[in-house]
């Protein structure tokens, strides 16, 4: 295992049904890097996304997370595990539209207990790291693409998470866009010292990251960058 | 980058001598490289002498070596909306050579995917230096950032369609 690796992933295999979509897999994930995973569509990165972040139970193999065991949880376990520790954000927003700017912010503090008052003062102030102070009470429908985003990212850092899970969290923007949206969420977790991992097939994106990966064929192919 | 045109085009701005060009050169276009002065002096002996520019005077600057002042000609104002209106031809020189590789390791049975990863992985690492280098640049260097970057992404996109094609490919050249 990697030294100060926060996600430890090994002999990850899963199938759906006759598909193999992860063929043993094993990766660290370093505590505070930015990690991108690449690879052509239908590689097996999604999966091995959802099963870091115990979306997914993989058929082999283990994950553990700050050194708990995360495939031997039982769901209910699991859910609490993402609420509490981990942040997802996807490639369109998935707000839900019927909730203010504000209100979709503060909903994971919610659904994790924290009195009301608090929950929308913390979704203030994420909203306002992301520059979006002012837009509070708007609704998804009154923002743009870009906006939006930074709506999903401040949902999902207001936990304060120990990782973020993103699965290409630009793809739906153009390129100007694209770049502020990811700039804004990146310059967060590195402030606050958060370990991302960005599925991305987009090269431009992936160098922001500190490393990627390539999943080619459900395996771990070529990787490079920073070295711990 | 051809540095004639460019010298043509900054001249343009208005009469100036071989220094001050030099400098404004290496102040847009300079980066990590700049211009040599004996590169600035040898292309306005070219120029004038194939009319591009005129001789307009000396001038006494104090840290100009050579103070004689250059204007464009008409000739080679046609010059530079001709250069500046005429679509570059995409640089073949690095893709043509990753072809060869990639065929030749294909046709002495070598491993292909292994040379077109390695190529990958030193593109994504040149690309992750230079969005680390914009990340704090001024905007008109952002803008040569974006150039280099969006370059090296056009190979990355070949680098992939051919990893993925590998199999066929391999089997065309079987065939020929």
């Amino acid at each position: 295992m990697t030294e100060n690796a926060i996600i430890t992933a090994r002999g990850l295999r899963k199938s759906f049904g006759p598909t193999e979509a992860l063929r043993g897999v094993d990766l660290d994930v370093r505590r505070g890097e930015v990690l991108a995973v690449m690879g052509p569509s239908g590689s097996g990165k999604s999966t091995l996304l959802h099963c870091l972040a115990g979306v997914v139970v993989p058929d082999e193999g283990t994950v553990r997370v700050a050194g708990r065991d995360v495939t031997a949880l039982d769901e209910a376990a699991r859910s609490r595990l993402r609420l509490a520790e981990f942040g997802f954000v996807f490639q369109f927003g998935q707000l839900l539209p019927e909730l203010t700017a504000a209100d979709n912010v503060a909903l994971p503090l919610l659904l994790a207990g924290t009195p009301r008052g608090r929950a929308r003062t913390a979704a203030h102030a994420a909203l306002a790291r992301l520059d979006l102070a002012g837009a509070e009470r708007r609704y998804p429908t009154e923002l743009s693409g870009g906006q939006a985003q930074r709506v999903a990212i401040a949902r999902a850092l207001v936990t304060r998470p120990k990782v973020l899970f993103a699965d290409e969290p630009t793809g739906s923007l153009d390129s100007l866009a694209a770049e502020h949206v990811l700039t804004a969420m990146l310059d967060l977790v590195r402030e606050d010292g958060t370990t991302v991992v960005l599925i991305t097939h987009d090269p431009r994106t992936a160098a922001h990251a500190d490393r990627e990966v390539i999943v080619r064929d459900g395996r771990i192919g070529a990787s490079s960058g920073m070295v711990a | 980058m051809d540095n004639g045109k460019t010298l043509l085009g900054l001249l343009s701005q208005g009469p100036s001598h071989g220094y001050d060009l030099k400098h404004t050169f290496d102040r847009f276009f300079g980066g990590e490289k700049p211009l040599a002065f004996g590169q600035v002096y040898a292309v306005l002996a070219r120029m004038l002498r194939d009319g591009l520019i005129a001789y307009v005077g000396e001038e006494a600057t104090g840290e100009a070596p050579d103070r004689k002042k250059y204007m464009v000609t008409p000739i080679g104002r046609e010059m530079l909306l001709g250069w500046m209106f005429t679509a570059e031809p995409p640089s073949p020189a690095s893709r043509s050579d990753l072809m060869a590789k990639t065929v030749i390791a294909l046709l002495v049975d070598e491993d292909a995917q292994r040379l077109l990863d390695v190529q990958r992985s030193a593109h994504l690492a040149r690309m992750r230096d230079l969005t680390k280098a914009r990340r704090d640049a001024a905007l008109l260097d952002v803008l040569a950032y974006d150039h280099a970057l969006f370059h090296i992404e056009a190979d990355l996109r070949w680098i992939d369609l051919a990893a993925a094609r590998l199999d066929a490919l391999r089997q065309e050249i079987a065939q020929r």
